[in-house]
């Protein structure tokens, strides 16, 4: 590289930097003010050795005394070991553009696991990634990984995209969610890649910028920026730079260390560079004392013996080449793997595989069963088929397989069969965790993992490789540490920190491999089975999922439960092998199995498409087969799946007709009044929009609406987001402000409401401080509230003379001391009331409407429980929809609550929403007929308090819970399954 | 309540033999409520176990994504009860409720919830507020009690602001600190022991200042980090990683707020809620002299401390919940509500430029009133930098302390512009 770098002191000194980052060490040596040696590399997580490493190689430059100054956050340590000066890396990246482009007025740098922005012009500010931290080159590498292409490739690829899906960004685990499904649906890869860098630019501009514009001269910095030509495209794009106002310098991934150097130019202190070696090698011999968890296994003898152990739990083998018969067939198409299971009539196994899908699980069965076919000669026919997992539609429909199974159903069978009794299983597999409870030989309850706790096998995996090792080796080192580190059990990305700070420690790989195992086992525990002793799993326990195979997590799980497991040797294999055994039990004469002779012609295109047969807009995927058959995925009601025969019963969905309401109250929009006056359409406001509509029409304004949320209402307001862990539907109400200022409206409405509605029978009606207070914020921090009035007082809608008091000062206020009489106002609130009740009767009627159809239908009744904005379609993505496809009549919370006498329960009953679904719950307890499901936005907090509650009133009653956990994600899979299993469940048992 | 979790009520004749755990919050004005309640027919202990087990038992036994603040406190609470100090038939726990809208006063059903999981559903548990929530027979204070108490409160913030002003320039390392402790003990004596008069008490706080004022201290001028947040992770260490341990290491000077703040917010928010809502009037009246009876103790403080000491008093109440105006309304009152912007913005006018704003993971009302204040804050005050940082289970010391590194990094930056950089 050849730039001129102003030092001070050039002559007399060799100057260094040196930036150790999460993931990399990079090391400058600078001499005349050129860059002389330069280097970029993994350390792997040995970063003394690395630094060390590297400082030996500069020996060749260091004919004069060396200034040196260390940077990165794996740097702080060793600095401060070696009493080597230290630059925080932000500084270090300032001293770089300051001396090299000065005119700069943004940075953005992305690291391995940090994500930062640098403002220099109009008040200097940086932002850094805080705990939730989706879209940082380790992010990247887990996508890559994930899509099995290298991060090069995953580049090349990215820039044939046609187009970009929406993949959740704020959370790394979220959007695996969403791009799992998307690969298995069969989107191509071309696109997938994009999507995941417009995921990455989303988050640094939404989460990071956090209301502050991008513009002027941008400087693109870190190693990611440097190395992908897509991401660059994407920023660029994003941000609307001009091409004099990007910068991607070719010191990029350098900027810290040249930074550093420059600092440490002005630094007094100066090495010999044996010295120097000297004092960094005594810093990598000593190792502190940190906290760490015992070991796995005391001795080898404990190893044997539980080897031995396991050995015992096998399904019976038969040779393929040795056999005549039937035979059976089970496929489960997961998130990350395709298993394959034949077996005999006497329940033993013909064949097995297991691999990663690459991405295409389509392509995997087709060889697969090419194979097969071959195998089978003419001595074996295969008499059933059936295919479970995320993949199961797609493979279904491409292959002829006679039947599907819901996953649960498929591992349960698959773990009675090694445990007739069994009370317990778990599955840990590549993105999930399932655990299911048995009682009386049903389903009786099912967790699932969600984004907070996420620690699955893939995890582990990508950990490995991103230390150099393959999964089994690291595994393997684990058993025998001595010292395993204690990682928590929160998220992968604090996980990634926790292992940061064990290596500052000096943990080596071993501690490093068994710690990780032992966090899994705890976060399966305690975050997603949320047991609080071993005693509540049971004694007959089936472990199960292809991390199982790891005797790692095995061996963590059995020491914290502190008893033994059964782990089946198939444990990979279950859901495959329970799918065999259901088709088997099934009789068929024939199978409809696709045959060898149309295997032989099969082929597959996927390709994206957007249907338009309702406002949810759901990006779809085409899959063509070579008969011509279609497959589409990606569609929320069965109007985009291409099948009109399928095209809905008309069962009763009171989230839809509430959402009818709305659509009628919007389109009723008195247009002559005096000003306009416009409602966030959003939170709180989806239960008062009649209220106050009907109110400031009877006042003389024209009531405009913002509507529907949607993506792009979304990412209109998302620059003004301050906080990026608030829900969902509050971070909607920055683009609904955006939607009304667009409208030009006269001023918008949204009143601080502490008090919600008082229902009574309660501890007290408080709204959640978020319904309550988003106002504040918005105004802080939207800067269209520039262009508008924006009206949020505090008012009280409990007390109508109280309200026509401050309505009244707040209208003469800022609309004139003539505009309306208090007696108005008086009437207009009256209006308000009529409205509101005259709305909730309405939703009253058609909820009791709805029950008296299910009942005389005989058709299950779901309670589809949360608060009134969760029937907005980008809050509820359409679940509603999905329950009624399955044949459950949907009713909303607001029209059950007041169908029972008030609920009893153990905590603080102080929220109004979530009142109503405390009662919902006492509902269902009451009525067989009746299922709950609990929506939740994810970082709802007062929901941590209220799912606890409802489950322990539904599970008194001996009904099951379930609850879906809603964000930015679009895709539905998840969600499918849990609906399935719980219908499932009711089915089998109840 | 449903049968599922029973109450256990703490009786009259409980209060006799039964100790009363409870947990850690701020440990000097804690120590000194402790003794006074020990000496007025109580058994009252404070608890020190501390450690990364007790986050582990609060993980165990809380559910995961609630507040860490409920997730340390629960945790600390079993660990207690475990630990075999304690009858457990004679044991009872004391946890605060302020009625408010956020979660915290949910932590007393979190608490049985989590009693009863752990097979403790015998052991009572007090709910100490001041809204008429739970009562407890067995726990009731009276008048003069109360008012030791709120002596305890402003003595115990006295110190904390004497201690933070000297801790960070004393000569001899550790000096500052053995006079807060002696004092600690000898404010613990003088208020548990019979009456003690108005005229007593500021006399006493003439005494602490001269005592402090004699503390050997260097002249240099120190960047000065203010901390606000959510109450727990603001005050207790166990909550923040020794957040003001930290900060004093880093050679700063720490300012925290004191707790009479909030004893006068959640009076205040009374007297709001009758001018916004027109609720509950006649509380409102109780409020008002409150109110400013508590404040005018609180500016006799001051005065004092002007007159005889050459260390900056803390700021009146009465003019701190002026300084929202124009950021936020005072009818935002979940959690610490304004008076956390007003925290952030008092010590902005102090000239207080680095704030470290300290709330639990997915702490709601910290959305708004912290992190959302941010921007018209800096936005209005040039050279003020705000980090909010996120507590719980999960996050690590070296994230943490990065970012507040970064923060303290550009104060030096803007103090000695050719030192850049230096951390």
């Amino acid at each position: 590289m050849n730039i001129n770098i102003p030092l001070t002191n050039n002559k007399d000194y060799i100057v260094m930097g040196v930036d150790i980052g999460s993931t990399t060490a990079k090391i400058v040596v600078l001499k005349d003010n050129k860059i002389v040696y330069e280097t970029y590399e993994r350390h792997f997580s040995q970063v003394r050795q690395k630094t060390l490493e590297i400082l030996e190689r500069t020996k060749a430059f260091a004919d004069r005394p060396v200034k040196l100054a260390i940077s990165g956050s794996a740097g702080l340590g060793l600095a401060r070991e070696c009493g080597i000066p230290f630059v925080q890396e932000v500084f270090a990246t300032a001293e770089t553009v300051k001396a090299l482009e000065e005119d700069t007025s943004v940075v953005i740098e992305l690291g391995g696991e940090d994500a930062k922005v640098i403002f220099f012009k109009g008040g200097a500010d940086e932002r850094m990634n805080g705990s939730c931290a989706g879209g940082t080159g380790a992010f990247i590498d887990q996508m890559a990984t994930l899509m099995d292409l290298s991060v090069d490739e995953m580049d090349i690829l990215s820039l044939e995209a046609k187009k970009i899906y929406p993949v959740a960004s704020r959370c790394g685990v979220f959007a695996k969610s969403d791009i799992q499904p998307l690969l298995n649906q069969g989107a191509s890869k071309s696109d997938v890649a994009a999507s995941i860098y417009a995921a990455v630019v989303n988050q640094t501009i939404a989460g990071l910028a956090q209301g502050r514009k991008i513009e002027g001269k941008v400087m693109f910095l870190g190693g990611p920026l440097s190395f992908c030509k897509g991401l660059q495209i994407a920023f660029v794009d994003a941000l609307h730079l001009g091409e004099e106002n990007a910068i991607f310098p070719e010191y990029a991934k350098l900027a810290v260390s040249l930074g550093a150097a420059i600092y440490a130019d002005k630094e007094n202190k100066a090495y010999d560079i044996d010295e120097l070696i000297k004092i960094v090698r005594d810093a990598a011999n000593v190792k502190s004392p940190r906290a760490s968890l015992p070991p796995l296994f005391e001795n080898q003898e404990e190893y044997d013996e539980f080897v031995k152990r396991h050995a015992k739990a096998y399904a019976g083998f038969c040779d393929i080449s040795k056999y005549t018969g039937d035979a059976y067939l089970g496929v489960d198409c997961g998130s990350t793997t395709t298993k394959l299971v034949l077996i005999n009539s006497n329940n033993e196994i013909l064949y097995e595989y297991y691999d990663s899908n690459k991405g295409n699980p389509v392509e995997i069965v087709k060889n697969q069963l090419v194979k097969i076919y071959s195998l089978c000669e003419n001595r074996i026919s295969i008499k059933g088929s059936a295919v479970t997992g995320y993949g199961e539609e797609l493979i279904k429909h491409a292959f002829d397989f006679d039947t599907g199974i819901v996953e649960t159903m498929a591992h349960y069978r698959a773990a009675s069969f090694f445990d007739p009794d069994v009370n317990f299983i778990l599955d840990i597999g590549g993105q999930d965790i399932k655990c299911f409870k048995i009682r009386n030989h049903a389903i009786d309850s099912i967790m699932l993992n969600e984004a907070c706790s996420s620690g699955c096998g893939s995890f582990i995996e990508t950990f490995a490789k991103s230390m150099g090792y393959e999964i089994a080796e690291f595994a393997n080192k684990g058993l025998f540490a001595k010292a395993p580190v204690d990682l928590g059990s929160r998220c992968t990305v604090f996980m990634n920190s926790s292992v940061k700070e064990a290596q500052k420690d000096g943990a080596g790989v071993e501690d490093i491999s068994a710690g990780l195992s032992m966090s899994i086992v705890k976060n399966a525990i305690y975050k997603v089975i949320r047991a609080n002793s071993a005693s509540e799993l049971g004694q007959n326990i089936v472990v199960q999922g292809g991390t199982f195979y790891n005797n790692a997590v095995l061996r963590a799980f059995e020491k914290e439960l502190g008893h033994n497991v059964t782990r089946p040797k198939i444990a990979g294999l279950m859901g495959a092998f329970g799918a065999a055994l259901y088709v088997k039990e099934m009789g068929l004469s024939k199978s409809s199995l696709i045959s060898e002779i149309d295997l032989a012609s099969f082929s597959h295109t996927a390709k994206a498409a957007t249907c338009k047969g309702c406002t949810n807009n759901c990006r779809l995927t085409i899959n063509t087969f070579g008969n011509g058959k279609r497959y589409i995925s990606g569609n929320k009601c069965e109007k985009g799946s291409g099948e009109t025969s399928l095209v809905s019963k008309d069962l009763p969905n009171l989230h839809e007709f509430k959402r009818e309401m709305f659509e009628a109250l919007m389109a009723n929009e008195k247009k002559d009044g005096k000003l306009k006056i416009g409602l966030p359409l959003g939170l709180g406001m989806y239960e008062l929009a009649p209220f106050w509509k009907a109110i400031f029409e009877e006042l003389g304004f024209t009531v405009v609406i913002s509507g529907f949320g949607s993506r792009k209402l979304y990412s209109k307001g998302q620059y003004s987001i301050p906080s990026d862990t608030a829900c969902y539907p509050a971070k909607l109400m920055h683009g609904h402000i955006e939607t009304l200022v667009e409208k030009q409206v006269d001023a918008i409405f949204y009143p601080c409401l502490t008090y919600n509605f008082d229902e009574k029978d309660t501890d007290n009606h408080y709204n959640c401080p978020v319904v309550a207070y988003y106002s504040e914020l918005l105004y802080s921090n939207s800067d269209c509230m520039k262009k508008t009035k924006f009206l949020y007082p505090y008012l009280n809608i409990n007390n109508p003379k109280e309200l026509t008091v401050e309505l009244d000062m707040l209208i003469k206020e800022n609309f004139g001391k003539d505009f309306c009489t208090q007696k108005d106002v008086r009437r207009a609130v009256s209006a308000g009331y009529s409205a509101y009740n005259e709305w909730m009767a309405k939703i009253y009627a058609e909820g009791k409407r709805a029950i008296e159809y299910a009942r005389q239908n005989c058709k299950k009744i779901m309670i589809l429980a949360g608060r009134p904005y969760h029937i907005d379609p980008e809050i509820g993505h359409g679940i509603d929809k999905l329950a009624s496809q399955l044949g459950f009549v949907v009713v909303s919370e607001d029209s059950v609550s007041m169908l029972t006498e008030p609920c009893s329960v153990d905590v603080l009953n102080q929220w109004t929403y979530h009142s109503r679904i405390y009662n919902c719950a006492k509902y269902a307890v009451l009525h067989p007929d009746t299922q709950l499901v609990q929506l939740v936005s994810f970082g709802c907090g007062l929901d941590a308090i209220t799912t606890d509650e409802t489950r322990a009133i539904l599970e008194e009653g001996k009904k099951l819970y379930t609850q879906i956990k809603i964000d930015e994600i679009t895709n539905l899979g998840a969600v499918k399954i849990r609906l399935l299993s719980l219908l499932g469940a009711i089915e089998s048992g109840r | 309540m449903s049968q599922r979790v029973k109450r256990v009520v703490f009786t009259k004749e409980m209060k006799k033999e039964y100790t009363i755990l409870v947990p850690t919050m701020l440990p000097m004005h804690f120590e000194i409520i402790c003794r006074i309640l020990n000496k007025n027919g109580y058994k009252a202990e404070i608890l020190k176990n501390s450690g990364d087990h007790i986050k582990k038992l609060g993980l165990q036994y809380v559910h995961n994504d609630t507040c860490y603040p409920a997730l340390i406190v629960i945790g600390q609470f079993l660990d207690a009860l475990n630990s075999g100090k304690y009858d457990l038939k004679k044991v009872a726990l004391l946890i605060t409720q302020t009625g408010g809208g956020c979660r915290a006063s949910n932590y007393l059903s979190l608490l049985r919830k989590a009693l009863a999981k752990a097979g403790y559903d015998y052991i009572p548990v007090i709910s100490l507020n001041f809204v008429g929530m739970e009562d407890s027979p067995g726990f009731k204070l009276t008048l003069p009690l109360l008012q030791k108490m709120l002596y305890a409160v402003i003595f115990g913030d006295l110190l904390m602001l004497l201690l933070n002003q000297c801790r960070s320039y004393e000569k001899v390392a550790g000096e500052s600190r053995k006079k807060a402790d002696i004092w600690t003990e000898r404010l613990a004596k003088m208020l548990s022991e019979g009456f003690v008069s108005y005229s007593e008490v500021k006399k006493t706080y003439v005494e602490i200042l001269k005592d402090f004022e004699s503390v050997e201290r260097t002249k240099e001028e120190k960047i000065r980090v203010g901390i606000v947040g959510e109450i727990f992770v603001k005050f207790s260490p166990l909550g923040n990683n020794n957040l003001e341990d930290f900060l004093v290491s880093e050679d700063v000077e720490v300012v925290m707020p004191g707790l009479l703040d909030f004893l006068l917010y959640c009076v205040y928010n009374t007297i709001v809620d009758t001018k916004l809502y027109g609720l509950h009037k006649l509380k409102a009246v109780g409020a008002s002299v409150l109110d400013k009876y508590i404040v005018g103790k609180q500016k006799d403080l001051i005065e004092i401390i002007k007159q005889n000491s050459s260390f900056r008093p803390m700021t009146a109440f009465d003019h701190t919940r002026t300084l929202t105006k124009g950021y936020i309304g005072l009818g935002a009152k979940m959690g610490e509500g304004w008076l956390l912007t007003a925290e952030m913005l008092e010590l902005v006018e102090q000239g207080v430029n680095n704030i470290v704003c300290a709330q639990p993971f997915g702490c709601l009302p910290n959305h708004i009133m912290g992190k959302g204040m941010m921007k018209p804050i800096k936005e209005r005050h040039e050279g003020v930098s705000i980090v909010a940082i996120d507590y719980d289970p999960g996050a690590t010391r070296i994230n943490q302390e990065n970012r507040i590194k970064l923060m303290l990094a550009n104060a030096k930056a803007a103090k000695s512009p050719a030192n850049v950089g230096a951390v």
